[in-house]
């Protein structure tokens, strides 16, 4: 059940921000952390993420190298610092566009219902038959892989959940109070809808997009690991893993510490979920 | 009877999804640039071979009797055949059902088997540190990257412990058992996490509601109360979540097979795309739409068999 605000409720949250939410003061810590590794990498790395030094393969975490370093002697600790970019990149776009075409789809079909509106369901349905992960991964077996492939495929298959949520909540918002006043003003349908209901009803969706994050995190780290995202020599968390797992007996560090990292982030996005839905009254 | 008469008309519903699958996945393979049939057949197609394959799909058909092709070969029980395996994909997807049913089913067992005494150490220990340390399981288990919790397994279990094989599938039952307890287990983590959740909030309602208040004024000792009367109740919900989240499970199994080496369906579809191997990519995904659509169905029985109240 989502609690209704008026569109202009929305400034006044700034005040109290971060007040007394536990839950949206460890998680924005944890991403914005994430997000300053990810910008400052070029200067914070000790070592460059794709360098292959002979002379220093599969060491052991120590002072030179804290993670260690990989079969090829490329620093793993600089690596990790890198793929924050990469994999802040991923939970970015591959939640961005989605967001942006299900909102619009799912407002078009929440307002003018008929037609329109029972075609979308329907489409929904069948590709909600489809498991998410087998379809992305059909999509970029046509288009090959690669990140373009990934994020194409992320927008095809990702928008229904958007879409779903925002018509659920234009279904009922477009008869409320402000939305038949707007009406009976004459305002336009783009008006109507751009300016009051989708306000309103994107809320649900923006904490959603948070715990969507964690999924597109961890969907675009599993394609990369299958080698069908990120390709390497590119410093990322899954592909990471992957290259890591023939030396699994000898040298952990390679695998481990890129895995720790997405946990991290992926904690860190589900509590701002959790304490962004708790701050603005919406429960998913 | 009355209340299963849906099970006459359900299957009805069903149809226009299994056809609009059959659509998708129809468009997806004609997407791909270039000549079909060259592409179906891979690098080193014989003229002769392309031949045939334009006439067994209609190649020079308009699209929408190309697609009536597609269907006539689909209810002849031909998908079209595999480059690398030089048979019909059918014929390849069907030795590779049983490893994955035997992953997703173990993944399930195990997973409730964690989740149901969680979940109730946590409701019955609300607030004290047990169930934050419960509560904290199910916020964390959602967050491991499935491949990665898989290696860090084989390393205690396979590198440290050295109890459980690192990869592959075993010969006969037992070894076969052996070798998938690792993969079942990495799946059921993230999942019993969910349950977990799921279950708590089920059974905090439960042990709310009148008829626990009626069973524990007769005097019935708190055992009997929780086996007869919270676990039962609290279930139907864990099967829908179950049926809803199927979808995720057969996702996540295909990740899964290619951590453990398990010859499922999963990895089949992953050698498939890199292979180029179209038609066994095609199969193998209206495979895993239509299983997902088929449990959902059968969820949606197994809750009106079990739970009286439900009428849908």
């Amino acid at each position: 059940m989502l609690l209704v605000r008026s569109s202009h409720a929305r400034f006044g949250w700034r005040l109290r921000l971060l007040g007394g939410n536990a839950a949206l003061t460890i998680g924005a810590l944890i991403v914005l952390g994430w997000l300053v590794v990810a910008l400052t990498a070029p200067l914070i790395a000790p070592y460059d993420p794709i360098f292959q030094d002979a002379t220093a393969r599969l060491q052991s975490p120590g002072w030179l190298h804290p993670f260690g370093t990989d079969n090829f002697g490329r620093d793993v600790f600089a690596r990790v610092l890198w793929g924050a970019r990469i994999d802040l990149q991923i939970s970015f776009l591959g939640v961005i566009f989605p967001f942006m075409i299900g909102a619009s789809v799912g407002a078009i079909a929440g307002y003018f219902g008929g037609v329109v509106d029972m075609l979308l369901m329907r489409i929904i349905d069948i590709v909600l038959a489809f498991p998410f992960l087998v379809l992305m991964l059909a999509i970029i077996a046509i288009l090959g892989p690669g990140l373009s492939s990934f994020y194409i495929a992320m927008a095809l298959v990702g928008w229904i959940s958007y879409a779903r949520l925002v018509r659920s909540q234009v279904l009922v918002l477009k008869h409320a109070d402000f939305a038949v006043a707007a009406r009976s003003l004459g305002f336009g349908h783009m008006r109507i809808m751009g300016r009051h209901l989708l306000p309103n009803a994107i809320l649900g969706s923006v904490v959603f997009s948070m715990s969507d994050a964690v999924l597109v995190l961890l969907n675009g780290a599993a394609i990369s690991y299958l080698g069908l995202g990120v390709q390497p020599p590119v410093a990322e968390w899954g592909i990471m893993v992957a290259e890591g797992q023939g030396f699994i007996t000898t040298a952990w560090w390679i695998t481990a510490f890129p895995g720790i990292a997405i946990v991290s982030l992926a904690m860190g996005f589900s509590f701002l979920a959790d304490g962004l839905g708790e701050w603005l009254g919406v429960r998913e | 009877m009355h209340r299963y008469r849906f099970v006459l008309y359900r299957p009805l519903q069903l149809i226009p999804v299994l056809f609009g699958i059959s659509v998708i996945t129809f468009v997806l393979v004609r997407s791909i640039p270039g000549d079909p049939a060259r592409v179906l057949l891979g690098p080193r197609s014989t003229p002769d071979a392309i031949a045939r394959i334009r006439a067994q799909f209609g190649l020079d058909e308009p699209l929408w009797v190309q697609y009536l092709y597609f269907l006539k070969n689909l209810f002849h029980g031909e998908m079209g055949k595999s480059i690398l395996y030089k048979i019909d994909v059918l014929k390849v997807l069907t030795t590779r059902i049983e490893p994955t049913l035997v992953l997703v089913f173990g993944a399930v067992l195990i997973a409730l088997l964690l989740a149901v005494p969680l979940a109730a150490l946590s409701a019955r220990y609300k607030g004290r540190l047990a169930d934050h340390l419960v509560r904290l399981f199910s916020t964390a288990g959602l967050g491991f990257p499935p491949f990665w919790l898989g290696i860090m397994l084989i390393i205690l279990f396979s590198v440290v412990l050295d109890v459980l094989p690192t990869s592959g599938y075993g010969r006969d039952f037992g070894d076969k058992l052996h070798h998938m307890i690792l993969p079942c287990l990495t799946m059921a983590l993230p999942l019993a996490a969910v349950l977990t959740r799921n279950l708590r909030a089920a059974m905090l309602a439960e042990l709310a509601s009148d008829q626990v208040v009626a069973v524990r004024a007769r005097g019935l000792p708190e055992t009997i109360v929780f086996w007869r009367h919270v676990l039962p109740n609290s279930l139907v919900p864990a099967i829908n979540l179950l049926a809803v989240n199927i979808g995720w499970l057969i996702g996540g199994s295909v990740v899964i097979e290619s951590v453990f080496a398990v010859p499922g369906m999963g990895q089949l579809l992953v050698r498939g795309i890199f292979t180029r191997d179209y038609m066994v990519v095609q199969g193998v995904a209206m495979v895993f739409a239509c299983a997902s659509v088929l449990i959902n169905f059968l969820a949606d029985i197994l809750t009106v068999a079990v739970d009286p109240r439900v009428r849908l």
